[in-house]
């Protein structure tokens, strides 16, 4: 087999699972290992580095890193990874002095972000200490974008939101709150921008369009709704209420419906448990206060008599199942659902009225914007999109992620270099052996569960509309959860001119992920491991044939847990525990970094 | 050593034996040897050989003696009864146990040192014996608890790390096995697990004293260039004349071989094995030309490994003594200990 070229940035960062799959490569088990040690400001700042907003994101973040997380693979369930970047933002000290600073001197450019969202938020945060001038429109009088209209105040306070956002906009971003871009050919013509980013994410509900839809004022479009309810506008809910769709929406709207006095709500889902689009934590929150998810129903008509919304009729479903996938499904029933107001869940799109479409500036079929998808420039240069408005409803994380790439893209135009002449991504390793058997990291294996947040109580926490429901973890919890983490950053990084192969280390394995076999096709070694492949999707780590035999190491980085005895074992010194750095390009780092020579690929 | 127990996690993928157990129930306490030591490869060989020959670890039973091969009984099958006798004394307490449960698998793990030096009498005696128990010398040629003296098998012109040659002729644990006249003979590697766990299974099941000399380098003080017992020199300078492969009772033999090349022979508990010969004119049944044929590749600088000798019947210590079947602590008290009536009967038949 091919032996594995460690040098390839991508091989050690994959084998970090919740760092690669965070869309913005967040150094996770450095942030938790520093939560251990009490250095909850380090901790958040090493979020910051890349997710900007950790303490909104340990709240809200639709975590991708937590399914991914190896923990889940070894046992029953991951690290409280989001939760515990809330720790990180809770138990912080003051921290201010080390945010970064706007540059002393400006650059003389100007960068419009239409939008203050997390997308722009981000470019904005970027841009600023290189000397640009940002200047950011926001439609609403608030800045936050969907973080603060549609996440309701019971999961995301106001002050988190207001500190966050305001360590960026505290840089001096010029923040133009009610002040909607209604033309974008205005902004442009308007001269003095050298870039505009777009971030104004994906504002519009999806319609259901069936009978009696617009017979009646008690059918609201969620994501409206739930602006209306943060910004005061809507007080008050009928009794009974229904909600159609089963995303993370529906699951803001029946809490908040909730909050605001109904005393029965049913989600309405067309499809079985298991087909919901909502996280599986979002919905755990929601029945936990008792409302009801109703499965199999899917809607037909609104019913509305004389002007009044009586409920709606829905089709009652029967599938067949092929494992998880529906082979064929059979109405059984119509059924009637009283209800006083209906809440439509069902996703959202992309409106962009202000755009003309003679700017050079193409869209597809689904009123999305065509954008390179590294430097999320659209089709008219000097035009950058990102968040929800370049890609359609996602999650707060990706929105960061494409800002700093944008402002990465928006640095290298101002600067009149080609886009694609942005850093290579890097990894940098270093040992963490410290003596003979010690690791500055905590090795040992903690086999405890993963621990819970705790909730207010039920009866608290309907008392006001912005009761925090989590309480977040306190430092002694916290410092339980941390040690779950398996430390997957630090790497088993393996010489194979030094082994001896004496098998002290294929014999303290404790998930038997180390192989010494016979080169041969990739199948056929990939037979012979002492342990079964169960995710063919992990990487494997082939050595160079080693010295005595000719044999090669394989190691299935799918189950390790990198508990260090491999290295601990070895002899020879043949395997080594690393840190692994994941360098991921962001604005200004290209200046520091010029000409190939110096672009240093670890 | 390492000083983090090993992590109880394990592969979820890992496959069970009959009893429902998985190869690391048959773990032990953490190894406390250097890092890289032979012995702990031969301790995962004899894991995994219990683990697939399904032992119940309440059914067998561990003894060693003195040294660092001596530690390495409380690294595997941690269920086991065990006991840790004096520096050489191990084949007598082994005996007396066999001799008071015949229903137990007996493990002794001894070194060169323990066996081959101030045990030599015991080890002698034990072979004579003939009691069903596994006998290994884990064998690295120095002392490694004293700090690397050389010890009985050293080879001549071993260079020590220090320097020393050593000049004095070795001893051979096969050659002396085959003179005294075990039943079961064998040389296995701790680099080649491959090899030895089928030995190690045979050697559970041959019925009488298996004994089983194991290379296993001492990686602190006999792993350098002028050894003859480090990984490199061993893995360059070994040949087994026959390969060995150990079918479970009741298991079909898969793979096919030409008439004339594999003779296969039945264990005491039915499992078989089938050796095959990979040198044409080697028998492995033959005593004196095994003996031959290991001192001439000695000679030629070749370790002889895998089974060497195998004597198919052999009457062992307690069909040769017509002992009771049951265990000792199985024996109604009455029965055990029939009272001085019945030893003054005894006495009067001797008057």
């Amino acid at each position: 087999m091919q032996p594995t070229d460690p040098r390839d940035p991508d091989y050690y960062h994959r084998v970090v699972d919740c760092q690669w799959a965070c869309p913005a490569h967040t150094d996770v088990p450095e942030y938790i290992r520093l939560i251990a040690l009490g250095r909850y400001g380090d901790a958040y700042l090493v979020n910051r580095a890349t997710n900007v907003f950790p303490g909104i994101l340990g709240r809200v973040c639709d975590r991708p890193c937590e399914p991914a997380c190896r923990r889940g693979r070894v046992e029953a369930s991951p690290v409280a990874i989001c939760r515990l970047k809330r720790v990180a933002a809770d138990l912080r000290e003051d921290i201010t002095a080390r945010l970064p600073r706007a540059a002393e001197r400006r650059n003389g450019k100007r960068v419009a972000c239409v939008g203050a969202g997390p997308a722009s938020l981000t470019v904005a945060n970027d841009l600023l200490p290189l000397g640009y001038e940002v200047v950011i429109f926001e439609q609403h009088a608030w800045p936050g974008g969907l973080m603060r209209s549609n996440i309701p105040a019971f999961r995301l306070p106001a002050a988190v939101l207001d500190e966050e956002i305001g360590y960026i906009t505290g840089m001096g971003a010029d923040l133009r709150l009610g002040t909607p871009v209604r033309s974008l050919a205005a902004l442009l013509d308007s001269g003095g921008f050298a870039a505009v980013f777009i971030g104004s994410g994906a504002p519009r509900g999806k319609e259901l369009a069936l009978p009696g839809r617009d017979a009646s004022e008690r059918i609201h479009i969620g994501i409206a709704w739930l602006e209306s309810v943060a910004f005061g506008h809507v007080t008050a809910i009928g009794e009974r209420v229904l909600i159609i769709g089963v995303g993370n929406t529906a699951m803001d709207c029946c809490r908040t419906a909730l909050r605001l006095g109904a005393r029965s709500v049913q989600v309405m889902a067309r499809k079985p448990r298991g087909f919901f689009k909502a996280s599986a934590w979002e919905l755990e929150d929601a029945e936990e206060e008792h409302v009801a998810i109703v499965v199999n129903h899917a809607p037909k008509a609104f019913v509305v008599h004389d002007g009044r919304l009586q409920g709606m009729t829905f089709e009652r479903l029967e599938y067949e199942l092929d494992g998880e996938r529906i082979t064929a499904q059979r109405v059984i029933e119509e059924v009637f659902v009283p209800c006083d107001d209906v809440i439509l869940a069902i996703g959202q799109e992309n409106a962009f009225p202000w755009i003309e479409r003679d700017l050079g500036i193409e869209f597809d079929a689904h009123e999305l914007p065509r954008l390179d998808p590294v430097t999320f420039e659209s089709t008219r240069r000097g035009v950058f999109f990102g968040g929800d408005a370049a890609c359609g409803p996602r999650n707060i994380i990706e929105a960061v992620a494409q800002g700093h790439a944008a402002a990465l893209s928006i640095d290298l135009h101002c600067r009149g270099e080609p886009l694609n002449a942005r850093p290579p991504h890097a990894v940098t390793l270093q040992s963490r052996k410290i003596g003979l058997h010690e690791w500055s990291y905590r090795n040992a294996w903690d086999g405890r569960e993963r621990r819970l947040v705790p909730h207010i109580s039920l009866r608290e926490r309907f008392r006001r509309l912005d009761v925090e429901v989590e309480l977040g973890f306190d430092a002694a919890r916290a410092a339980e959860e941390v040690r779950r983490c398996l430390n997957c950053d630090i790497q088993t990084v393996f010489e194979a001119p030094r082994c001896i192969e004496c098998d002290a280390c294929l014999d303290i394995c404790p998930t038997d992920c180390l192989t010494i076999t016979a080169d041969g096709a990739p199948p056929a070694v990939q037979a012979r491991l002492r342990a079964p492949r169960l995710h063919p999707a992990q990487p494997l780590f082939v050595s160079a044939p080693l010295r005595q035999t000719g044999r090669i190491m394989v190691k299935d980085e799918d189950l390790c847990v990198h508990c260090g005895l491999c290295a601990e074992r070895c002899p020879t010194g043949a395997w080594d525990m690393r840190k692994s750095w994941v360098h991921i390009p962001q604005a200004g780092d290209e200046a520091r970094c010029q000409g190939p020579a110096q672009r240093r690929r670890a | 050593m390492s000083f983090l127990p090993k992590p109880k996690v394990a592969h979820p993928g890992l496959p069970l034996n009959a009893l429902g157990l998985n190869r690391r129930d048959y773990e032990g306490v953490m190894s406390t040897l250097c890092a890289g030591c032979g012995h702990d490869s031969v301790t995962a060989a004899i894991v995994q050989a219990c683990f697939e020959l399904e032992l119940p670890p309440h059914n067998v039973v561990k003894f060693s003696g003195i040294g660092c091969s001596s530690k390495t009984t409380a690294y595997f099958v941690a269920g086991a009864h065990g006991f840790n006798a004096v520096h050489g004394r191990m084949p007598s307490i082994a005996s007396g146990a066999h001799a008071a449960n015949r229903h137990l698998h007996s493990i002794g793990v001894s070194g060169d040192g323990d066996s081959l030096s101030i045990g030599l009498g015991q080890l002698a005696h034990v072979i004579r014996r003939n009691p069903r128990m596994l006998y290994l010398i884990e064998n690295n040629g120095v002392y490694g608890l004293t700090k690397g003296q050389f010890s009985a098998s050293a080879d001549v012109g071993t260079r020590s790390r220090r320097g020393d040659v050593n000049e004095q002729r070795p001893l051979d644990p096969v050659l002396l096995a085959l003179a005294l006249g075990a039943p079961f003979v064998a040389r296995g590697f701790s680099g080649d697990r491959e090899q030895l766990v089928p030995l190690l299974k045979a050697g559970l099941s041959s019925g009488g004293f298996a004994l089983i000399d194991v290379l296993s380098p001492c990686v602190t003080f006999n792993d350098h260039e002028g050894s003859t017992k480090s990984y490199a020199y061993v893995r360059e300078h070994r040949e087994a004349p026959v390969a060995l492969d150990y079918i479970a009772p009741r298991r079909a033999i898969e793979a096919s071989y030409a008439a004339g090349e594999v003779l296969p022979v039945t264990l005491h508990d039915g499992s078989r094995v089938l050796l095959r010969k990979l040198e044409p004119d080697y028998d492995p049944t033959d005593r004196t030309r095994a003996a031959a044929f290991v001192q001439e590749r000695a000679l030629a600088n070749e370790y002889v490994t895998g089974l060497i000798y195998m004597e198919p019947e052999r009457r062992d210590f307690h069909t040769r003594h017509n002992t009771a079947d049951a265990a000792l602590n199985a024996l109604p008290f009455a029965r055990l200990c029939p009272g001085a009536g019945k030893l003054a009967e005894i006495l009067r038949e001797f008057r």
